[in-house]
């Protein structure tokens, strides 16, 4: 039997890999810290913590990431973290930037899968190295010159995933605020695709539009926004991968909320 | 029944994780009490997002558009049309764990991660893009709530004291009418167009409410008529505070259970039809009563409540479910042979008022003026579930919530819990809990950051242990922004309204002070005293409990001092509040701006102070 996995759904149902996990043909992808790994992760993942890939995110170092992972051009990827999916996204992300196709969230985080019951080992499975292309995929990336550039543009919708409060702070001119949390729903690390449609609808978000995320500094909160905007079949969606601390140091401009103490109303 | 389980006596990691263990170990909870009323209404959402649209693509007048989203529930924000508040409200205060999850949940994706319980039983959500708002509305009615007629000129939350039910003073529990009366007037057509905002008031006794300032409150009697013993109300009308603040008045002896939907039918329908529409700084119905005198207005309400007991259908009704709630204690995981934790008696002193009910006890957990975080709205719920017999909270009158039906033997385990979670602040019910409006933080009309002040006043009152100052209990501080009374700064012992000062070409923030304001029984407004500089807000407070200290009887209290000095029958050295006045002046003269810059900023904002303004939503 074929166990590709069906690449049109773009988020992997936990149910569904329970069923693919015992087929080596697909490689599930744990981004913890080692440690965390370590005392248990989703029976057959291997392990790629998130900091390894931010070290050096090169075409060439990704693609030896992958390589060393077992990860040739055809194999199924599945992604997941303890932290909403942020930093699982990130790496999906840096997949999809040297070619890879077939990558994909789990819909839920670890804790959730452990506390449905579902299976977790101790073991490291024995990894075969592999041979990744790299075929880069210019379009899903935007750097600072880039989004100066476009940023102007009718037709561009930059999208501010941090929260609220940073956001009225200080963000950049032009964009508009989605904190990272109301990518979720209940129980699940993003939305429906009706749901998410329904906020890009109020909010006047035209799918057409090219969409550039950014959040605080790496590409992680807006890492998990492209993916929930690509996952709907947004065609053209950047992600601004050093996000807003590299444009803070680059001494663009920067917009705030004026004439308000908003941060006294936090309880924090 | 009590099931003991052991847990550590030690309040550290180890307890949260034994306790964390005793949950997964303890049979399962009772199921989630959750409101027996839907007070949603979903297509509302949808309706309010496709306005919202028509409204940004110019297609319907900005006016119109302001009086829609203040009907449901929308409330303007600071300098910027792209926000709004969003108020929720909460009938009768009544507020179920599902219902705080879901707030929880909602104020981290749409909001700043923090909600606000405001002083008027809602709870609110700030800073939300205007877009978002019709996603809160959906979502709130998952959980059967609403923010409907929040704002605007219609019949706002219908407040009942958060003690009732439990008082000791109480004649019977107010809290089914206060349902009943919100229920009926909720997307009532008599009520969608009044000429400015109207609002109820329900309470336990005399001690406990704000029966007189408001619009129509309640006070719960009975009366034997014809031998025959009746339930009924005390009726205070035309109350209010505001730019001009007034205290309501009774309308009658008794006014029999019966007769309290014709009453507050009647007092609408004049209202609606009497009241000033055109001019925005005085169509409250206190300024009905006002210019045309109480007996006049009085014998309108009576001849209308006739009119309308002749005419009314016997259909309309009120729906009063007086239903007894189930009590029921949750299976305890206390240990009763636990150290006491730190600290205990004395939040147990500042912040629990036993019950009418033997063994039950009424938890009081302070906010900072009302703020909350996310994950504090999360383990609120959970402390309900774990400790409330009732199964619910109720949202009090000062930025706070109050866990009640907490049996004696589980207040130990709780005060441990609400450590845990940053909940447990000592003096909720004393002086030291200040309330403070939205001020700068959020407001177009406000002139000052009150919203921090207050923070800062019980910081400062917590780090004295004023909060343990059995002197001091009695006696409320209250800030407001502006001139309006959102914080409800007449009714303070000390009270403070915010403004700008001038020293030479300088600007700084000044806030108005009034002393000896009451409520309940003897409710009175406070005297205008001093202006003081934001700066010099807390030596001032200290110096004046100072004073008192100097001056007392043996066992007098501030307020009860406070109040001979301002009526001038304190016979001590400070004889009036002139005297006060005199030994204030040299606490609040401007310093020139090179000796002290920080006098000439807000607090929570490090550039010099300017007044900004927008305009008021109150009156649209």
């Amino acid at each position: 039997m074929c166990c590709m996995i069906d690449s049109d759904i773009p988020i992997i149902n936990s149910k569904l890999l329970r069923e693919k996990i015992q087929e080596n043909s697909i490689r599930i992808v744990d981004v913890r810290r080692e440690q965390e790994y370590q005392q248990g992760h989703i029976t057959n993942s291997v392990n790629l913590p998130l900091a390894k890939l931010l070290a050096d995110d090169s075409s060439e170092s990704i693609q030896k990431i992958a390589q060393d992972l077992g990860i040739s051009d055809e194999t199924p990827v599945v992604i997941y973290d303890d932290t909403f999916g942020a930093l699982s996204s990130r790496v999906v992300w840096a997949l999809q930037y040297i070619g890879h196709k077939d990558v994909k969230l789990l819909d839920v985080t670890f804790s959730q899968w452990k506390d449905l019951g579902y299976e977790i080992s101790t073991e490291v499975p024995e990894i075969e190295t592999a041979t990744h292309s790299v075929k880069i995929n210019p379009e899903i990336m935007a750097t600072a010159e880039y989004l100066e550039k476009v940023k102007e543009n009718k037709n561009v919708v930059i999208i501010d995933n941090r929260e609220r409060l940073n956001y009225l702070e200080q963000h950049i001119p032009g964009a508009i605020n989605i904190p990272y949390r109301t990518l979720a729903s209940d129980g699940k690390i993003l939305r429906t695709k009706e749901g998410m449609k329904t906020l890009l609808k109020n909010r006047g978000i035209s799918e057409d539009a090219e969409i550039i995320t950014y959040c605080g500094s790496v590409g992680t909160l807006s890492g998990l926004a492209y993916y929930a905007l690509k996952s709907i079949g947004v065609p053209n969606v950047k992600l601004y991968v050093h996000s807003f601390k590299e444009w803070k140091s680059l001494e663009k401009p920067i917009d705030k909320q004026e004439n308000a103490n908003y941060w006294d109303l936090s309880a924090e | 029944m009590c099931v003991t389980l052991p847990i550590s006596k030690t309040y550290n990691y180890t307890a949260i994780k034994n306790r964390q263990m005793a949950q997964q170990l303890r049979p399962s909870k009772p199921a989630d009490k959750q409101s027996k009323i839907d007070w949603s209404r979903r297509q509302e959402a949808e309706n309010f997002a496709e306005t919202v649209k028509l409204f940004r693509q110019g297609k319907i007048d900005p006016d119109m558009f302001r009086r829609f989203r203040l009907q449901h529930g929308a409330y303007g924000t600071r300098m910027t049309d792209d926000y709004a508040m969003v108020r929720i409200k909460v009938p009768a205060g009544q507020v179920y764990p599902n219902q705080l999850e879901k707030i929880a949940q909602l104020s981290e994706m749409y909001s700043i991660g923090s909600a606000h319980f405001s002083t008027r039983e809602n709870i609110q959500l700030h800073w939300v893009i205007l877009e978002d708002v019709s996603e809160i509305m959906q979502s709130l009615a998952d959980v059967g709530m609403t923010s409907r007629e929040a704002c605007g000129n219609t019949v706002r939350n219908v407040m009942c004291s958060p003690m009732s039910g439990v008082c000791k003073d109480e004649i019977f529990d107010a809290t089914p009418y206060a349902m009943a009366i919100a229920r009926f007037m909720l997307r009532n057509p008599i009520c969608q167009g009044l000429p400015r905002k109207f609002k109820f008031n329900f309470t336990c006794c005399e001690k406990h409410g704000m029966i007189r300032i408001v619009d129509v409150g309640l006070l719960p009697q009975i009366q034997e008529i014809d031998g025959e013993k009746r339930k009924g109300f005390k009726i205070f009308l035309g109350g209010g505070l505001g730019n001009r603040s007034f205290v309501g008045h009774q309308l009658e002896d008794f006014t029999p259970v019966e007769d309290l939907l014709y009453t507050s039918m009647a007092v609408i329908r004049i209202f609606d039809r009497m009241g000033d529409r055109k001019n925005l700084s005085r169509n409250r119905m206190r300024y009905l009563v006002n210019d045309l005198g109480w007996e006049k207005f009085q014998n309108l309400v009576l001849k209308e409540r006739a009119v309308v007991k002749a005419t009314q259908s016997v259909i309309v009704k009120l729906n009063i479910d007086e239903s007894v709630n189930e009590i029921q204690r949750p299976i305890s995981v206390n240990d009763e042979s636990a150290s006491v934790p730190d600290g205990y008696a004395r939040w147990e002193k500042t912040n629990v008022e036993k019950q009418s009910q033997s063994g039950f006890n009424s938890v009081f957990i302070g906010l900072e003026a009302g703020d909350i975080t996310a994950n504090q709205l999360r383990s609120v719920a959970e402390i309900i579930r774990d400790y409330s017999a009732e199964g619910f909270a109720r949202n009090g009158f000062s930025q706070n919530i109050v866990i009640r039906y907490v049996h004696d033997d589980d207040l130990k385990s709780m005060y441990s819990r609400l450590i845990e979670n940053g909940l447990a602040k000592t003096g909720s019910l004393t002086m030291a809990s200040a309330v403070g409006c939205s001020g700068t933080t959020s407001c177009n009309l406000a002139l000052t950051n009150s919203h921090r002040l207050a923070k800062e006043v019980q910081r400062k009152f917590l780090e004295l242990n004023y909060d343990d100052d059995d002197d001091l209990k009695d006696s409320t501080i209250k800030i407001s922004g502006c001139p309006n009374s959102c914080g409800q700064h007449q009714i303070a012992t000390i009270g403070f309204y915010g403004g700008g000062g001038r020293h030479g070409t300088d600007m700084f923030p000044n806030y108005t002070m009034s002393l000896g304001g009451k409520f309940d029984e003897d409710a009175m407004l406070g005297h205008h005293t001093a202006r003081v500089p934001v700066k010099r807000i807390i030596p001032v407070i200290l110096k004046i409990i100072e004073l008192f200290k100097e001056n007392k009887q043996s066992d007098d209290t501030l307020a009860k001092w406070i109040d001979r000095v301002v009526s001038g029958n304190e016979s001590s050295k400070i004889t009036g509040v002139d005297d006060i006045k005199k030994a204030i002046a040299p606490l609040i003269v401007p310093p020139n701006v090179e000796d002290e810059p920080d006098f000439y900023m807000d607090y929570g904002s490090d550039t010099n102070y300017h007044t900004v303004t927008g305009k008021g939503e109150c009156a649209a």
